[in-house]
């Protein structure tokens, strides 16, 4: 893990943001929060389709259950307007507990999945919930390997 | 050495709103109609705490006013709720967003020949087996979710805007619509209450003195006074909860009922509504609570050494305390409008930033290539 995290610096240092890729969301089921899973055609020679769908699968469910209107929110919304919505002060919403837990996914997801193909996804939040922005890095770090030495992993980034 | 007091994204967002305490409160810029509230408000009030209530908590119950501090209180709370909140503004499009979309639009429309007018900046998209239009904002660049709209008084993009009410000083949108509601619908209460038990009060103080007002002069006065306001408050108050109580029903917004978006035979038919008025209502009033997408109190990180100001205007939840992330230039907007200033001070913001957990002190490297490096979001985790 640390030499995991040394090899993402050195592709942070040595890559280049070549381009951005923007997932659109999908207003198909109305207005809930949920995103294409069209794959894009910069990211074709960049990672597997299966892979990148699941990721867009994974959050569209993480929103759909943070939208969710059930016997959970009712409580949730029946607890706060019984104190005047005094009590958000001090309680997290449901739906922030969810972001929480999607900010690590895609932490996780960067990580494991994406930094070492020289990608990057930017949490949606980020971008007022519009787009899963998706950074694509030209890593020059690979040609000029023999400089960089140390960094196996920049070099398989391609 | 000055310490100087961070920075936070409030103070670099777009459009026209007002902040205080520190980008916790959230308001339009014209407040006047909104002091005017709370003066009617807690004046009436007062007057009928300070002059009715003595006489109606020993002549009938001091459950009379309980039940009316309590009430007060509710009104006030939703009242600020509504005004303080942000409504559900949408962060105006970063530059490469922008190109982005400008890059899509211009596939899509093909070659226009010089000398035509370049077709209008429409999206359609099927929601619920109905053809819903989305509109580009020039101003935000980017195409407006269903719902949205932009609304000029406060220079945003709202999500499922319903009006921007001068009454409570501030959009009321998808965040706070239910706090506007609860608000009226108090206040109605309210108005009904006080104006029911001034009468009530009249009543009594004939029936048992057989006197008019012999204790005090200031008291008939006062009553008068918030008979007056409490009858014309119920007529548009009541009114107002009555509309917007349809609105929900049919879970449509005011604006859409302005603009007739959804009636009429050859327009479309309201592709939100659940068809159903008990569903409708769970779903406006009931829906879980939708977090900012604005990072008002977020610290934005300051590079002296950079020429232009990054405005952010999107954020991460300001719970993460994640890593640091670097400034970097903005670039001019594509299509210049009569928002765009000259100076450094765009519209479209330009970095993201993230707080780290000491951000006081800490100055990024500046981007010295043409090519922005993007943020590492890097953790070590323990395996």
């Amino acid at each position: 893990m640390a030499t995991e995290f040394h090899n993402l610096q050195e592709l942070r240092h040595s890559a280049s943001l070549a381009t951005k890729v923007f997932i659109q969301r999908d207003y198909s089921d109305g207005t809930i929060c949920k995103f294409l899973t069209k794959f894009p055609a910069e990211l074709d020679s960049r990672i597997e389709r299966s892979l990148f769908e699941e990721t867009v699968k994974t959050l569209n469910c993480y929103y759909a259950e943070a939208e969710k209107i059930g016997s959970q929110s009712y409580l949730e919304g029946c607890l706060a307007c019984a104190t005047a919505y005094i009590i958000f002060l001090c309680m997290e919403t449901r739906y922030e507990k969810i972001l929480k837990k999607i900010s690590m996914y895609i932490q996780e997801q960067n990580e494991k999945i994406y930094a070492p193909r020289g990608l990057l996804l930017t949490d949606p939040i980020e971008r007022g919930m519009r787009v899963i922005e998706i950074s694509i890095f030209e890593d020059s770090g690979s040609t000029s390997s023999s400089s960089t030495g140390s960094s196996p992993s920049s070099a398989t980034a391609q | 050495m000055i310490i100087r007091k961070p920075t936070r994204k409030w103070e670099k967002l777009p459009g026209k709103n007002t902040f205080c305490c520190d980008g916790r409160v959230m308001m339009a810029r014209q407040k006047g109609v909104f002091y005017l509230t709370l003066f009617l408000i807690v004046g009436t009030c007062s007057l009928f705490f300070a002059f009715e209530c003595p006489y109606l908590a020993v002549h009938l119950s001091p459950a009379i006013p309980v039940f009316a501090v309590l009430l007060f209180i509710f009104v006030m709370a939703m009242l600020l709720r509504t005004s303080f909140s942000d409504p559900g503004v949408l962060p105006r499009a970063l530059p490469e967003e922008a190109n982005f979309i400008e890059m899509e639009i211009e596939a899509a429309n093909g070659n226009v020949l010089a000398g035509q007018r370049p077709p209008p900046r429409i999206k359609n998209v099927q929601i619920n087996n109905q053809i819903v239009k989305l509109k580009y904002c020039y101003t935000c660049k980017i195409f407006r979710p269903p719902r949205a709209s932009h609304c000029s008084i406060c220079d945003n993009c709202v999500d499922r805007f319903d009006h921007h009410c001068p009454w409570v000083g501030n959009c009321v949108g998808k965040r706070n619509y239910r706090y506007f509601y609860l608000f009226t619908l108090s206040l109605s209460l309210l108005t009904i209450y006080i104006f029911a038990f001034n009468i009530v009060h009249v009543v009594l103080r004939e029936y048992r003195s057989k006197k008019m007002f012999h204790v005090d002069s200031l008291t008939p006065h006062c009553t008068v006074l918030e008979v007056l306001v409490c009858f014309f408050t119920i007529w548009s108050v009541v009114g107002l909860t009555g509309f917007h109580t349809y609105l929900i029903s049919l879970n449509q917004t005011t604006n859409e009922d302005i603009k007739g978006s959804w009636s009429g035979k050859n327009r479309v038919q309201n592709p939100y509504s659940h068809k159903n008025i008990i569903k409708n209502c769970c779903e406006v009033l009931c829906s879980p609570t939708f977090p900012s997408v604005l990072d008002r109190r977020g610290v934005m990180l300051e590079d002296s050494s950079s020429p232009t100001h990054s405005d952010a205007s999107a954020a991460s939840t300001h719970k993460s305390s994640n890593p640091v992330s670097q400034t970097t230039k903005s670039s001019a907007p594509l299509i210049p409008n009569e928002h765009t200033p000259d100076e450094a001070k765009p519209g479209i913001g330009a970095g993201t930033q993230k707080s780290t957990s000491s951000p006081k002190g800490e100055k990024p490297p500046s981007p010295t290539s043409p090519n922005a490096v993007a943020p590492a979001v890097i953790k070590e985790s323990t395996h």
